[in-house]
């Protein structure tokens, strides 16, 4: 399959410190991948590169065929105002954003639309409701749905399972699932190794180098996970500048 | 007698009813806007930005005289020039909007103050603060019904991302630059409608008429478009109730409308349907589901 995003040399972070170090790979077109590493391993950071969100420090991300804007992004819930008043159709409806523009009628089709997206992720009849309202499990099905309204090519997800319980997780990853089957692009932050094993064919396991990135089976080895829990320091205040110019390694 | 009490004023005096005019086209213009920074959580911004146009209206002031739409153009000029620069420095650094908002504001009230002390009377400096509504000319009412109608016809453009901005910033901001330019856009709004007001209430007033009624309508309607029908509705309302009250008891009308929003907010307070005092006290039998 074609590459569709490639790193080169990436370097992303805050305030000059790396977050993700030197990192090289490719994501092919319609890959299923799990970026898995211990906390402040920098796979948020990584994820709100390729959304566009974060500037590199140095290297770059090449798209190929694909527009940054192309891509859904499924941040993690937080960054929401949930009190703002608006109701879970119109919520959903905002995915159209991109198709509709400032004065695009919402109309019988768009309606349909965002009703089916609603019954896909089993939230009928929460049409009407704030989204204030909705409980940890509801309010991620909801983001899902605005997903499926995009339409997107590449999907990009940051700990989508976190906080979530078992019926939601699993209604979820045969949404994840169903993308995969349709070629478009998943890409999904995890911290469920057993999830990531049962369902991710492709893995890049991260501890702000990659440590490993490959078919899940071999990057996941306990010998890999080991040196990824050891690789995570803390920022240093004093660090150095980094002259390191040999990319890590993807496997 | 309620002829007398209500209506009176309007029929018999010219200035009354320049008055009533301007401060009911000025409802339609600050309410909706005063949603958005209640929403936003920008309310204080509002009342920052109001002291940031001043010393653009002084400059104008002095070069001009009180022309009205030479203290308007001036008032942007700097209103905008703060919004703009502290939501680049916002966006662009590390610095928080509200601190470098404060920063950008306290050097133009002081700068305002600056000038308007070293060259104008205690009298312009009174005006400047606390406005004269009894006393709109035909030019501050064209200002106000002007900037009016841009600000209907602008927030009917920016509305669709302005909300996805307030309710989620990140979605819009993978999609490309609606979000930035939105969010400047309602800035500009912001100012726009803080000269209107400043021309009516003052510069120390001039956020009342805007976050007052956006705070009624809160205890009104859990709907964005139920909120700004209720905040436009109480900003008339109060500037009518303000104006009469004025009259009747001769308090200078800016405080009297300000007043008139208060007394219906804390009415709000208690008995709105949506989160008022009463509701939380006794909200009634739980329902089945």
């Amino acid at each position: 399959m074609s590459t569709q995003i490639q790193f080169h040399d990436l370097t992303l972070g805050y305030d000059r410190h790396p977050a993700v170090h030197h990192l090289s790979g490719e994501i092919a077109q319609g890959a299923l991948l799990a970026v898995v590493g211990p906390n402040g391993a920098g796979k948020s950071t990584l994820l709100r590169g390729i959304v566009g969100v974060l500037k590199p420090l140095a290297g770059r991300i090449d798209f190929r065929g694909l527009d940054p804007s192309d891509i859904a992004y499924v941040p993690q819930t937080n960054d929401i105002d949930r009190s703002f008043p608006i109701s879970v159709f119109d919520f959903v409806g905002t995915g159209l954003w991109r198709s509709k523009g400032l004065f695009g009628g919402i109309g019988k089709h768009e309606q349909k639309q965002i009703g089916e997206a609603l019954a896909i992720v089993s939230l009928e009849g929460f049409e009407n409701r704030a989204i204030g309202t909705l409980s940890g499990g509801q309010m991620q099905r909801m983001l899902f749905a605005r997903v499926l309204v995009q339409d997107a090519r590449a999907i990009v997800l940051d700990e989508p399972f976190n906080a979530i319980d078992a019926k939601t997780s699993a209604d979820l990853v045969a949404i994840l699932r169903r993308w995969h089957s349709e070629k478009r692009t998943v890409v999904a932050a995890l911290h469920d190794i057993n999830l990531v094993r049962s369902y991710f064919p492709e893995t890049l396991l991260l501890a702000r180098s990659a440590v490993a990135w490959g078919s899940t089976s071999q990057a996941l080895t306990n010998e890999n996970l080991l040196a990824a829990q050891q690789l995570c320091e803390a920022f240093d205040d004093d660090a150095s500048l980094c002259t390191d110019a040999a990319p890590s390694k993807a496997a | 007698m309620i002829y007398n009490l209500l209506i009176a004023p309007f029929a018999d005096l010219d200035f009354m009813r320049r008055a009533l005019v301007g401060v009911i086209v000025l409802a339609f213009g600050v309410a909706p806007v005063g949603v958005f920074l209640m929403l936003r959580r920008m309310s204080l911004m509002g009342d920052a930005m109001s002291h940031a146009i001043l010393p653009g209206v002084a400059a104008a002031f002095l070069l001009s005289g009180l022309n009205r739409i030479a203290m308007t153009i001036g008032g942007l000029i700097a209103g905008l020039a703060v919004a703009v620069l502290s939501g680049v420095v916002a966006r662009s650094t590390q610095m928080k909007e509200d601190a470098s908002l404060a920063v950008f504001y306290l050097v133009s009230l002081a700068l305002g103050v600056s000038i308007v002390s070293a060259h104008g009377t205690s009298l312009d400096l009174l005006e400047m603060l606390f406005g004269n509504i009894r006393a709109l000319d035909d030019q501050a009412l064209l200002v106000i019904a002007f900037n009016t109608t841009v600000s209907l016809a602008m927030l009917a453009v920016i509305y669709r991302p302005l909300v996805i901005e307030c309710v989620d910033p990140i979605f819009l901001s993978t999609m490309g630059r609606a979000g930035g330019v939105a969010h400047i856009a309602f800035l500009a709004l912001v100012v726009i409608n803080l000269i209107s007001a400043y021309l009516a209430l003052g510069t120390l007033l001039a956020v009342g008429l805007m976050i007052l009624p956006a705070a009624i309508a809160k205890f009104w309607s859990r709907d964005i478009s139920g909120m700004i029908l209720i905040a436009i509705g109480s900003a008339v309302v109060s500037g009518y109730a303000g104006l009469v009250a004025s009259v009747q008891t001769g308090v200078p009308a800016g405080p009297a409308i300000v007043l008139a929003a208060g007394a219906i907010y804390f009415l709000s307070l208690l008995f709105g349907s949506a989160g008022g005092v009463l509701r939380s006290i006794a909200p009634g039998r739980h329902l089945k589901a």
